[in-house]
């Protein structure tokens, strides 16, 4: 059974936000590092940049593929998480613990009400399965 | 719509991923492409290949006409012998890459891959019925009566007899599977139906490919059920192209197309220049003598890096760096934890040991020619 933690905020795209106040943590659901399966190599944003929600931030590949992530909010990345790149694999067996992708500080809160609920991204990817 | 093998039902039901390639609805991976093929380098691993086309070719003047249709002397093969070959156009590039199994004196079996079905059945046929042996050739595609599995890894030795029981008939006579030599076929019974049995692969392990006209899926079930306590799992098209890859083993629409020609994807030991006129011969021999403009060459990443993909730009390195190629395979090698690739490049970068740079979105990240296969087994001592 897919993980959702009912602590989190979800984007159609398989991210998944963590708020804390103005910050917000972003990584990739336990569905997804399962649909891509064996990450090998992630690459993340430069701190300091700009991103806006929905643009394609970050890379993760499997064996297969490459597979472009999007920042499920817009703001200014303040940090990223060194652990997963060297350690690609923490993507697959922590996706929302030691396997986040990067900090950043929220410019526009209101949009935290665009991304889904954990019952509406269950609801999403059921439809899929 | 894309076509399903006989297998099709069996993997849903093992939870396979299924992806369309070459018109068929195929597995790409069962559980993981790591797992699986680590599998095949350490124990067993199953695949399906009923995609691909089995054709045979019959006749007085069989063997007479593929000598002139391939670019391998045919003539070297006694029955229950097989071996890899090209086919070539007038250019000399290539139709198709295939297996060819002697049968009988007069009768060949060719492996061919799935994509490559109408063109190799067209071309050989036109080359009959426009050739002198009209008469007494007959090309035969056999590929939606066969499905086909390949069983690989060094463990497969171990427990092949518990599925293909007893000793064949012919053309190889063993007493048991497991005495066929590499590149041997021998026909076996299984539920009282004949099957061929090849001791062949794609993946650089040990192991077997069966071919058979009905009960493949009992093969496949009889062969999950023996070798699984000897760790058989499985697997898919991604671990098989991540095997092939890190042996260099060529995937016809990657590394061999009709512009490239076996001399230049490194294929010269399988172009038997002695064995008398075959088409494309006059090309590839001057190819051998004067050398190529274009090498297939293998290479490794030697940084941490993304892995390298089909269609990445190969770049030359230094102070006048030219884009001087392009990547035709690239994957992670699970076995070696590092980018691995093929690529063409002009022929002065295909030394073992020239560097290179690989363009991954924008940004170049060094590699190093190596010599194939670029995986080999450690040896045990």
């Amino acid at each position: 059974m897919t993980n959702i933690p009912s602590d989190l905020k979800y984007a159609k795209s398989h991210e998944w936000v963590r708020v804390n106040g103005q910050t917000g943590v972003v990584g990739i659901t336990d569905h997804a590092q399962h649909e891509l399966t064996d990450v090998v190599f992630v690459e993340l944003p430069a701190v300091g940049r700009q991103v806006k929600a929905g643009e394609a931030c970050a890379v993760v590949e499997s064996v297969k593929t490459a597979s472009d992530i999007y920042s499920p909010v817009s703001g200014q990345i303040v940090e990223v998480n060194k652990a997963v790149v060297d350690n690609p694999a923490l993507v697959n067996t922590e996706p929302y613990g030691g396997g986040w992708f990067y900090k950043i500080q929220l410019s526009n809160l209101a949009e935290l009400n665009t991304l889904l609920s954990p019952e509406k991204y269950k609801a999403q990817i059921g439809d899929l399965i | 719509m894309l076509k399903r093998t006989p297998l099709f039902e069996a993997h849903q039901k093992l939870g396979g991923k299924l992806i369309e390639f070459g018109g068929w609805e195929m597995p790409v991976q069962y559980t993981s492409i790591m797992d699986e093929h680590q599998a095949v380098r350490t124990a067993a691993g199953l695949f399906d290949i009923s995609h691909m086309g089995e054709v045979v070719v019959s006749g007085p003047q069989a063997e007479a006409f593929l000598n002139q249709t391939l670019t391998n002397d045919v003539r070297e093969l006694t029955a229950g012998r097989g071996q890899y070959t090209l086919m070539c156009n007038e250019r000399g590039g290539v139709i198709d890459d295939l297996y060819i199994f002697r049968l009988m004196r007069t009768e060949f079996l060719l492996i061919i891959n799935a994509s490559r079905i109408n063109q190799d059945v067209e071309w050989m046929t036109q080359r009959v019925a426009s050739g002198p042996y009209v008469s007494d050739v007959k090309v035969t595609n056999a590929s939606n009566r066969f499905g086909a599995v390949a069983v690989q890894g060094p463990r497969v030795k171990e427990f092949i007899n518990g599925c293909i029981v007893g000793s064949s008939a012919g053309p190889t006579e063993v007493d048991q599977a497991s005495d066929l030599q590499k590149n041997e076929l021998g026909l076996f019974n299984f539920n009282r139906m004949v099957i061929y049995v090849a001791r062949t692969g794609y993946t650089g392990e040990d192991g077997f490919e069966i071919f058979a006209p009905l009960q493949i899926v009992a093969i496949w079930n009889k062969l999950l059920e023996v070798g699984r306590p000897f760790g058989l799992k499985p697997c898919g098209l991604g671990a098989r192209d991540t095997l092939r890859t890190e042996m260099c083993y060529p995937l016809y629409g990657q590394e061999l197309d009709e512009q490239t020609t076996p001399i230049e994807a490194g294929l010269g030991f399988f172009v038997a220049l002695g064995k008398g006129d075959f088409v494309g011969r006059t090309v590839l021999a001057e190819q051998k003598e004067k050398g190529v403009s274009k090498k297939c060459v293998a290479f490794k990443m030697t940084d941490k890096s993304a892995p390298p993909r089909p269609h990445y730009a190969i770049w030359s390195t230094g102070a006048d760096a030219k884009h001087i190629g392009e990547v035709v395979s690239g994957t992670q090698s699970p076995s070696l934890g590092i980018g691995i690739g093929m690529g063409y490049v002009p022929a002065q970068f295909a030394k073992p040991g020239t560097a290179l740079e690989i363009e991954i979105r924008g940004k170049r990240a060094p590699a190093v020619v190596v010599q194939k296969p670029i995986y080999r087994k450690p040896t045990r001592g």
